[in-house]
């Protein structure tokens, strides 16, 4: 665990490096949206990033309350409040992306609108752990939400297609068409999502260290009094 | 209770077997691992100052805390894995009376039944209403009860369904002279029948007198087990606040 | 199994009792759904064509926001005299308190929804009397109550309970009202089995999904 903290922290360092001379040198810019559209070598990899961390707590959380050993809740709340961080900035980036080519920040199309809830189910998730009377339920009760929120995305998505049927004047459609990338550009896109992934990796694998010693020092200090 | 007498640990023919039980509240502990043994007609007196950890224990035996730690046989049933029947084999009294408001005594005891899944309960409700001397109030709502009177009832809702362990959260809040005396002559009928009871209590006078078995407990640990027989007030408010073992 | 039933039978019938008795809950909510769809009138022009077109929201936002109410009130009767202790004493399952929960919470908010029906007649000349509406009530209903009454059981625990119930309840009971606002527009509008038929398949989607994984959730919830 130690060593992969330590060797995963050199990889996404010069991962990143080389990423972002990628997008932003590399790479040529996209004819009809222009500059802005490099964003989106940083806002899909963050949004699936996001996602994978989603998962991550769903599949957790259903351990932990099986098997009831902390180690899986750490993993959970680790991968939820990196995921929370992912998807807040993907959410961001991709308003930023879609003012200047949308003309709008945000459109409530199913893509966006499951993103949008999905975000708000864990950052329920986390506030659960914080109004929680004691560690102990607050991991079950964590642990539950993560499963129900998990359960309830296919339901969210279909919901919110239905929706957009009912509305379909709202609906703006997506500038991009990704079937239509160029080379250069899937290149771009392909080795970002892996820089992310190895960043998140990276950035989980630290929050567990950090949180195996936050729950070893609260022990101690209980073992004190 | 823990003694050189006794025989293996997990026999079915003990009311009571704890093994380094441990419960810890956040950063509180609030059981640091205790061992226990009671065998049946016994009845076991739990002191201890607040917050020694008398409440815990008695909630880790009715199945509503769940130990981080440690193994317990209740009744011979282990009460994370088999729950069911050792709340089917226990009656709790705690510190809140477990009544509803706008229920009366009777309704209170009726619903307590179907949970228990109890048959012939008319006769038996009012026959333990009468014990308790709560007849009077069986179709009044516990709403208008005196904090004395709806404890009564709470004592008859935990006979209800025959226990064999009867664990007392200090029974005796808002009991007057006479619910004392009531309460002494059904924790003696429990322990004669062949049952056994818990009573934690904070007056080391009327413990000694109703237990046979004393346990101290202290900061989460058990500070001392005696027969009864073998302490006298001063021994064991000595052994309660820590002062000289 | 059956002692779980029972016990969840049992729970069922002692809340309708004090309900029945006490009246409190269905009404204290029913009040606010009230002034919550009296309100309404000062957030917009309340002219037909308004009307037509905000009308599935109004009726929808009053129910979820009065169901809320409803469902925090279930738990809380029971934690604030210590009750709960005696529900979690049963030797049965922990499912049945969440069904014989939920079937309590379920009965009062569809009573609420009936008695709020001649209420949106009267001030918005708004006609909720249609089998097919009532369908659409009971299948909407059935799925926040569900998700609801665990929600509740877990927020009645923490300090800031107001707040920790919405905001896990309304994102995850977000398909179920999306359906309900479908179906309660494509009714006002005057359409059919047929329009409805896709809301109505996925509120009972969302009513099997969430009924299976949050009465297994339960036990998990309410162990100390």
């Amino acid at each position: 665990m130690r060593t992969a903290r330590i060797a995963l922290m050199p990889l996404a360092a010069v991962m990143v490096a080389v990423d972002l001379v990628l997008i932003f040198a590399w790479v040529p810019t996209e004819q009809v949206m222009g500059i802005v559209q490099r964003i989106f070598y940083l806002h899909v990899p963050l949004a699936i990033t996001g996602f994978v961390a989603f998962f991550l707590v769903a599949g957790a959380s259903a351990v932990y309350l099986i098997r009831k050993n902390p180690r899986w809740d750490r993993l959970a709340f680790s991968a939820g409040e990196v995921g929370v961080v992912m998807m807040t900035l993907a959410i961001i980036t991709g308003a930023l992306w879609a003012k200047p080519v949308w003309g709008v920040w945000w459109v409530w199309d199913a893509q966006l609108t499951t993103t949008f809830i999905l975000w708000v189910i864990y950052v329920g998730y986390l506030m659960v752990r914080a109004y929680a009377p004691t560690n102990e339920r607050g991991r079950r009760w964590a642990a539950v939400v993560g499963i129900v929120g998990a359960v309830d995305i296919p339901l969210i998505y279909v919901a919110a297609e239905l929706w957009r049927t009912l509305h379909p004047d709202k609906v703006i459609g997506p500038a991009a068409d990704e079937s239509s990338l160029e080379s250069a550009m899937a290149l771009t896109l392909l080795f970002s999502m892996l820089t992310f992934l190895v960043l998140f990796t990276w950035l989980l694998t630290e929050r567990l260290a950090l949180r195996r010693a936050e729950e070893a020092l609260a022990a101690l200090r209980a073992g004190e009094c | 209770m823990r003694t050189s007498a006794a025989p293996s640990p997990a026999l079915p023919a003990e009311a009571l077997s704890l093994e380094g039980v441990r419960k810890r509240y956040g950063a509180t502990a609030a059981l640091t691992g205790v061992d226990l043994r009671l065998g049946w007609g016994t009845v076991l007196g739990l002191f201890g100052h607040n917050g020694a950890g008398k409440s815990t224990l008695l909630r880790v035996l009715a199945t509503l805390v769940r130990p981080d730690a440690g193994t317990a046989l209740v009744a011979g049933l282990d009460p994370t894995r088999q729950a069911s029947a050792v709340r089917a084999a226990i009656g709790y009294v705690g510190h809140a009376p477990l009544l509803y408001d706008d229920l009366t005594p009777t309704e209170n005891l009726a619903f307590a039944a179907s949970l228990f899944r109890l048959f012939d309960t008319p006769a038996r409700i009012a026959g333990l209403l009468e014990e308790v001397g709560a007849s009077a109030y069986a179709h009044r709502r516990v709403r208008t009860l005196s904090n004395g009177m709806a404890k009564r009832v709470a004592l008859a809702r935990a006979l209800l369904h025959r226990p064999a362990l009867l664990l007392l959260d200090e029974p005796e809040t808002g009991l007057d002279a006479d619910g004392l005396r009531l309460l002494d002559r059904l924790i003696a009928a429990v322990a004669a029948g062949g049952g056994a009871v818990v009573l934690s209590t904070h007056d080391l006078e009327r413990g000694l007198r109703v237990a046979d078995e004393a346990l101290v407990l202290r900061r989460g640990a058990v500070a001392l087990t005696a027969p009864t027989g073998t302490l006298d007030v001063t021994s064991l408010e000595a052994a309660v606040s820590g002062e000289g073992s | 199994m059956r002692q779980s039933l029972r016990a969840a039978w049992a729970i069922y019938r002692k809340d309708l009792r004090v309900e029945l008795r006490t009246r409190e809950t269905v009404g204290s909510v029913l009040v606010f759904a009230v002034v919550t769809a009296f309100i309404f009138n000062f957030a917009f022009d309340p002219s037909p064509q308004v009307l037509g077109l905000v009308a599935p929201g109004i009726v929808w936002v009053a129910y979820v926001f009065t169901g809320m109410l409803g469902l925090n009130r279930t738990f809380q009767l029971e934690r604030d005299r210590g009750t709960l202790e005696l529900l979690l004493l049963a030797p049965a399952g922990r499912e049945a308190i969440y069904w014989g929960k939920l079937g309590g919470a379920l009965t009062v908010m569809l009573v609420v929804e009936a008695l709020m029906a001649p209420v949106f007649l009267f001030l918005y000349d708004l006609s909720l009397f249609s089998p097919l509406l009532a369908a659409t009530a009971v299948l909407a209903t059935v799925g926040f109550g569900a998700v609801g009454t665990l929600f509740a059981a877990i927020a009645v625990h923490t300090r800031s309970r107001e707040v920790l119930l919405p905001v896990l309840f309304l994102p995850l009971a977000m398909p179920v009202i999306v359906g309900a606002v479908g179906a309660t527009t494509a009714l006002l509008g005057g359409g059919g089995l047929a329009q409805v038929n896709p809301w109505f398949q996925l509120m009972a989607a969302f009513d099997l999904a969430t009924l299976m994984v949050c009465s297994w959730a339960f036990e998990h919830v309410l162990e100390e």
